[in-house]
């Protein structure tokens, strides 16, 4: 996985890393000259007290290790910039992989980890390319180069080399292979941390109401708990790496003398070659363990990977067609045809059947009972999700083959949830039209009856959204989404249950104006009230299967009960009656 | 400030006219961000903020302070282990030196004696052979004594295991602390969440707080992983080295000591210029992250209202910034290993240069010169791990401070030292004069004043806006008011600690709030001051079964769950996207009937809830409200009409009250209201 993410993202910039790798091998192979120059000035100059050669020597030196700090700066240019680049890269597709993805996958993986994954995780991957394009040259080159040398020194003893460098790996993969589950883990209570902070800080009026401090510290706790439990066993591996590899080294060099010593005393080898291959081997076994610093970064960045590869290999469930239509007749009629909904693995149906056509020009209103899938009906035109059986047609054509940006041009949505997004009202009005005019904007907050709060604040238009709406008062949230929905002056208006938090009389007055505002286009209204759509040209009434007969206990999706204008179905739909007789108390008494 | 009526007005006069030009200007910051970006983003974050490197270091290093003793005990290991690894390579030495001797003892037949055999060598007139020989312990005539090499040898791989023994220690030990102080500071930031200000949430964007704690805070545990043992054992080698170098040479010593400041000069100018990339980098990371987050929140109407380009070109603006001091960051901090090696190159060539003059002058012998070159090696060694760990310590500081920054932030006020409580909680709650503003300049309620009787069902209604919500918010102390004061049952709340006041009060708001876990323990979230929280459940508290399934029942969330395969167990996912927002609005209300509190609070608490199952969930709070202090917000005014007081409310002040029927006699506020909302239904003739 982790070679598959470095491959992908890191092919773009294969140019500067092999500038990295030329660099580094010319830094590398000063590096290696030094010593040679170093042993020159003690024999040569020092020894002899030849103070001219010193100088001359230690200004070639000094020469060298300018080229190489030369070569070393602008290798770490380059691969800052290699690394950088493909970790910004890996953001981007993450982002937008998530941005085609519908509600099942957002669900599946949840926000808080794919919000870790989009900056944590690219975090490790990047990390471990900026280290290894420091390491990854020079210590093979070093290791390769230091095997020669000693093997030409002395080959009896090369195989202190064969012998201590199996043994290295072996130590060094053994750790590494012990990490990678903890890492595994650790991310995914990184997302753990992330998600009860999440809930707590949008949740944090319940939180406080309910005095749940305590419960809520504990529940962190045991996220925080984990989480550190995790850290601590990854890190104890990792504290284990440097000591044993410390220790194979040092025992590589002792057994090394001792050899030594018996091809002496044997009169086989010279004493001036212990020095010399001592520090040969020890120029490998260094490197080694430098490469070690690398690798107990690995596991997490793998970890991270496999993460990063989930995500992008995830497509969505809400597949854009290949061969999109791109055109559409202007009016914009939507029909559904035998429609059931049912989500992955439940065994019951949300929407069971649905055919109904909503015309241009009309009012289509939508009632039922709670969890009977208006919400679920409505989210099918935009393709929030997908049917799992009929098809929904805009203009006769099924969704399914429509360009998904011709379809959202078309809708204009007012969600149940009227979530504003950080900025400012004009910002979030002009959300769905980024070249609407300022009068553009008071006329649709003239419709959506918010131009009067609107005006008193000192801002106006400017004045401040915080995320979620969460500044503004749930009506005054509900009528900017609507009044964002009339910015767009869309053909399909989808107002969710979208007058809820409005009292009536404000409700009633909404109505009335957007009543000519929308006289060309197809508009359907979900509502609890009989009277937001009690005009509607068509009432569908949605009922989940047995829900009259025993009060609430369903087993099967919401399915039409009744299609008809207010008086036809109040003669007709006992569903719709009984609604109807619910919400009569208030005006009886009137 | 609240005796007199006067005093307020001229202070918001004055305030006004001070804080308007600055208002405007920061207003003008705000609207400078890219893609008309969160407005906040200037006021939380003073523009280009430097960092204080060593007073927040200091701080990093003093939240290990619960473990300092384990902290000695680590300096003491790192101590030994550097001593062992010195002393590794002294063994090492002996072992080539017994091997050189019996070398040497091989030239020369046995029997004679060794300074017999130096006179010999010298006699030939090579003096320093001869001088070699005089101290390599050389006995004429015997070979490599290998008893002795193997005890040596013994004693190395010893004093190594040894080493590497104590180092592994101090590592685990190190790794406990570090982990256990990077806990402790999750803790402290989620504690900090529990008492900031609620105005804080409505400022600081989610994500960019989310990523305090999980980038930073990570950041900051790698970075002490990383340094912390490093620059330990670094330090103390660059101490026992020169040690040992002043032992040979003081003169050499000093000159390989220019070293030192040489060091940190460099260390500190590279580190001065990643230091603001580092702070660069990690507030781009907290503000992508926040984009991120609220895009995703969003994703929905991102997608519908086609703004998916716009949403991608500032994600792409703010990625491509984040490259950039990324890049810069770790561009700069990896020039700093280059630099030091050439300091120490530029160090051994002077070393080589003073050394070589004095062996010529004869003030020091070629050995000696010899281990002090090598000693100055294993001085510049450690130098250039502490620069770099200096400048790795950049960016963990640079992430602790926008912890800190987090953890600094104003706190709501302490609940007193010594609450009080209604001697008898009876539910009476009483607004005296009170005023109050979320923003300064913009006043909502203004000098109200109400009382509502205990187990009374007080309704507030009012045009959106009116500053019905607010009175909630009030009456928990959510917010704090500017003037007057709310009592309850005569105790001002200011003076009751605000889990003994909240712990009375049932909520119901219009957002629906339930988190990713099963529905009884989002049902059990009601029950309040459970027993201590276990690992499974935690949330239940201390409600049992029964309780949950009877508020579950009344609040007719009984009926869809049993229709669910796994009934309770079933989970709302973290989006809670499988349940509709009605039925999460009763999950909401069987919490409250959980709770059994002495006030109620509903704030539009049914608004999603289909009108049939409300009239059946009406009854149930019927039932719950009585004997209760309740205030109800409802649109439908079916739902308030048998309240015991009606207040209506506009522009936040209190404009009528009185019950229904008097209200409606009144021919006011609430007349015109009720007539607004109902006239269209009475013509349109509902009734059948």
């Amino acid at each position: 996985m982790l070679v598959r993410v470095l491959r992908t993202f890191l092919g773009p910039y294969k140019v500067w890393l092999t500038i990295v790798v030329a660099l580094q091998l010319l830094a590398t192979l000063s590096a290696l000259y030094l010593p040679t120059l170093n042993a020159d000035i003690i024999d040569k100059g020092v020894s002899k007290g030849d103070t001219g050669y010193i100088l001359a020597t230690g200004g070639w030196m000094l020469l060298i290790s300018l080229l190489q700090i030369l070569c070393a700066i602008c290798a770490a240019y380059f691969s800052a910039k290699a690394a950088m680049s493909a970790g910004r890269d890996i953001r981007r597709a993450l982002f937008n992989r998530v941005g085609t993805f519908s509600a099942r996958e957002l669900a599946r993986f949840g926000a808080p980890s794919l919000i870790t994954r989009n900056t944590n995780d690219v975090q490790q991957v990047q990390m471990l390319v900026v280290l290894s394009c420091t390491l990854m040259v020079a210590a093979p080159i070093t290791v390769v180069g230091g095997i020669i040398m000693a093997v030409h020194q002395e080959a009896r003893l090369s195989w202190l080399v064969a012998v201590s460098l199996p043994v290295l790996t072996l130590v060094i993969g053994l750790v590494v292979w012990r990490m990678v589950p903890q890492f595994r883990a650790m991310q995914a209570k990184l997302d753990g941390i992330n998600r009860v902070l999440r809930e707590q800080i949008t949740g944090v009026r319940v939180v406080r109401a309910f005095v749940r401090e305590p419960v809520e510290e504990a529940r962190f706790d045991v996220a925080n708990r984990s989480l550190a439990d995790t850290s601590l066993r990854a890190g104890r591996w990792a504290a284990l790496l440097f000591p044993v590899v410390m220790l194979v080294v040092n025992a590589t060099l002792v057994a090394l003398l001792w050899l030594s010593g018996h091809y002496i005393d044997s009169g086989t080898m010279q004493v001036g070659e212990i020095t010399a291959f001592m520090s040969y081997l020890m120029q490998i076994l260094m490197s080694v363990l430098m490469a070690s610093f690398m690798v107990v970064m690995i596991p997490r960045a793998a970890v991270c990977a496999e993460r990063i590869i989930e995500v992008l290999d995830t497509h969505t469930s809400v597949e854009p067609p290949l061969t999109p239509i791109t055109e559409l007749p202007t009016h914009a009629q939507v029909e559904f045809r035998g429609v059931s909904y049912a989500y992955p693995g439940a065994a019951a149906s949300v929407l069971s059947e649905i055919s109904l056509t909503a015309r241009a020009g009309t009012v289509t209103g939508i009632i039922g009972s709670t969890g009977s899938g208006k919400t679920t009906l409505i989210s099918l035109i935009p393709r929030l999700f997908d049917a799992t059986e009929g098809a929904v047609l805009v203009d006769g054509i099924n969704v399914r083959e429509l360009e998904p940006e011709l379809l959202w041009g078309r809708i204009g949505l007012v969600p149940q949830k009227a979530y504003l997004f950080s900025g400012t009202i004009a910002s979030n009005l002009r959300y769905g039209n980024p070249e609407a005019t300022d009068e553009d904007l008071w006329a649709a907050l003239d419709v959506a009856q918010a131009t009067e709060f609107v005006v008193t604040l000192p801002d106006g238009l400017q004045a401040p959204i915080a995320q979620g709406g969460t500044n503004v008062s749930g009506g005054q949230r509900q009528r900017l989404a609507i009044a964002r929905a009339l910015v767009r002056k869309p053909e399909i208006y989808l107002f969710d249950d979208s007058f809820s938090a409005l009292d009536m009389g404000t409700d009633a007055r909404l109505r009335a104006a957007l009543k000519p505002a929308t006289r060309d286009a197809t508009v359907i209204v979900v509502a609890q009230r009989v009277s937001t759509i009690r005009d509607a040209d068509q009432i569908i009434v949605l009922d989940r299967g047995d829900t009259r007969a025993d009060g609430g206990v369903a087993g099967g999706g919401g399915a039409i009960v009744g299609v008809g204008t207010h008086d036809e179905l109040r003669l007709t739909c006992p569903a719709y009656a009984e609604i109807v007789t619910s919400q009569l108390s208030a005006e009886e008494a009137a | 400030m609240s005796e007199n009526g006067a005093t307020p007005d001229r202070v918001s006069a004055g305030s006004t006219g001070g804080t308007g030009p600055a208002k405007r200007i920061q207003g003008a910051e705000n609207r400078r961000g890219p893609g008309g970006g969160p407005p906040w983003m200037g006021a939380a974050m003073p523009a280009e903020k430097s960092m204080n490197f060593w007073p927040s270091a200091r701080r990093l290093l003093r939240t290990m302070r619960p473990e300092r003793i384990k902290l000695y005990v680590v300096l003491v290991l790192a101590l030994g282990s550097v001593t062992m690894s010195v002393l590794g390579p002294i063994f090492l030495g002996k072992a080539t030196d017994a091997i050189f001797a019996g070398v040497m003892g091989k030239l020369f037949p046995a029997g004679l004696s060794l300074s017999a055999a130096v006179d010999q060598v010298r006699g030939r007139g090579d003096s320093t052979y001869a001088e070699v020989l005089a101290h390599s312990g050389a006995v004429p005539g015997h070979g490599i004594d290998f008893g002795h090499l193997g005890v040596v040898l013994l004693c190395a791989i010893g004093v190594y295991f040894g080493g590497s023994l104590l180092s592994w220690v101090q590592g685990y030990l190190l790794n406990g602390i570090v982990q256990n102080a990077i806990r402790r500071l999750r803790t402290d930031v989620e504690e900090k969440i529990h008492r900031l200000p609620l105005p804080y949430f409505d400022r600081q964007q989610r994500g960019e707080l989310l990523s305090r704690v999980t980038n930073d805070i990570d950041n900051i545990q790698q970075t002490l992983s990383q340094t912390m043992s490093q620059l330990l054992v670094a330090l103390l080698t660059v101490v026992g080295v020169l040690v040992m170098m002043f032992t040979l040479s003081w003169v050499l010593a000093l000159i390989a000591l220019v070293a030192v400041p040489v060091s940190m000069l460099v260390t500190k100018f590279v580190a001065k210029r990643s230091q603001s990339k580092f702070i660069q980098q990690w507030r781009n990371t907290g503000q992508l992250n926040g984009q991120i987050e609220e895009a995703f929140t969003g994703l929905e109407l991102v997608k519908v209202f086609g703004r998916q380009k716009e949403i991608q070109a500032s994600f792409d603006t703010k990625n491509q910034e984040l490259y950039e001091a990324s890049f810069g960051a770790q561009f700069v901090s990896g020039t700093i290993m280059p630099l030091m090696m050439f300091i120490g190159n530029l160090n051994y060539v002077a070393v080589a240069v003073v050394g070589g003059l004095r062996v010529a002058s004869g003030a020091m012998s070629l050995g000696d010169v010899q281990a002090f070159i090598q000693y100055s090696r294993q001085f510049t060694q450690p130098l250039t791990q502490v620069a770099s760990m200096a400048n790795v310590l950049q960016s963990g500081v640079a992430s602790a401070e926008r912890v800190f920054d987090l953890l600094d932030a104003e706190e709501q006020l302490p609940d007193p030292v010594s609450p009080a409580r209604p001697v008898q909680m009876r539910g009476r709650v009483e607004f005296e004069n009170v005023s109050f503003r979320y923003v300064p300049d913009q006043p909502l309620i203004e000098d109200l004043s109400l009382v509502a009787e205990p187990g009374h069902t007080i309704a507030i209604v009012g045009h959106t806006g009116a500053g019905k919500t607010t009175l909630v918010n009030l009456v928990m102390r959510f917010y704090e008011i500017d003037a007057g004061r709310i009592t309850l049952d005569g105790v001002d709340i200011r003076d009751m600690a605000r889990a003994d006041l909240r712990g009375e009060i049932g909520m119901v708001l219009q957002d629906t709030w339930l988190f990713g876990g099963t529905i009884r323990d989002n049902i059990g979230y009601g029950r309040p001051s459970g027993g201590a929280p276990g690992s499974e459940g935690v949330a239940a508290g201390g409600a049992t079964e029964e309780e949950i399934l009877a508020a579950a029942k009344a609040a007719y969330v009984d009926g869809f769950v049993q229709a669910l395969p796994n009934g309770y167990d079933t989970v709302i996912d973290e989006e809670s996207s499988n349940f509709s927002a009605g039925q999460k609005q009763l999950m909401t209300i069987a919490r409250a009937f959980l709770a059994q509190p002495s006030l109620l609070i509903l704030d539009e608490a049914t608004s999603s809830v289909d009108t049939r199952t409300e009239v059946q969930v009406q009854h149930a709070m019927a039932a719950l409200r009585s004997n209760r202090t309740s205030f109800v917000i409802a649109h439908r005014l079916s739902t308030i009409r048998d309240a015991d007081l009606i207040l209506v409310m506009d522009a936040g002040r209190i404009v009528e009250q009185g019950t229904h029927t008097e209200l409606l006699a009144a021919h006011g506020a609430y007349f015109e209201l009720y007539n607004s909302q109902f006239s269209a239904a009475i013509e349109e003739d509902v009734v059948a």
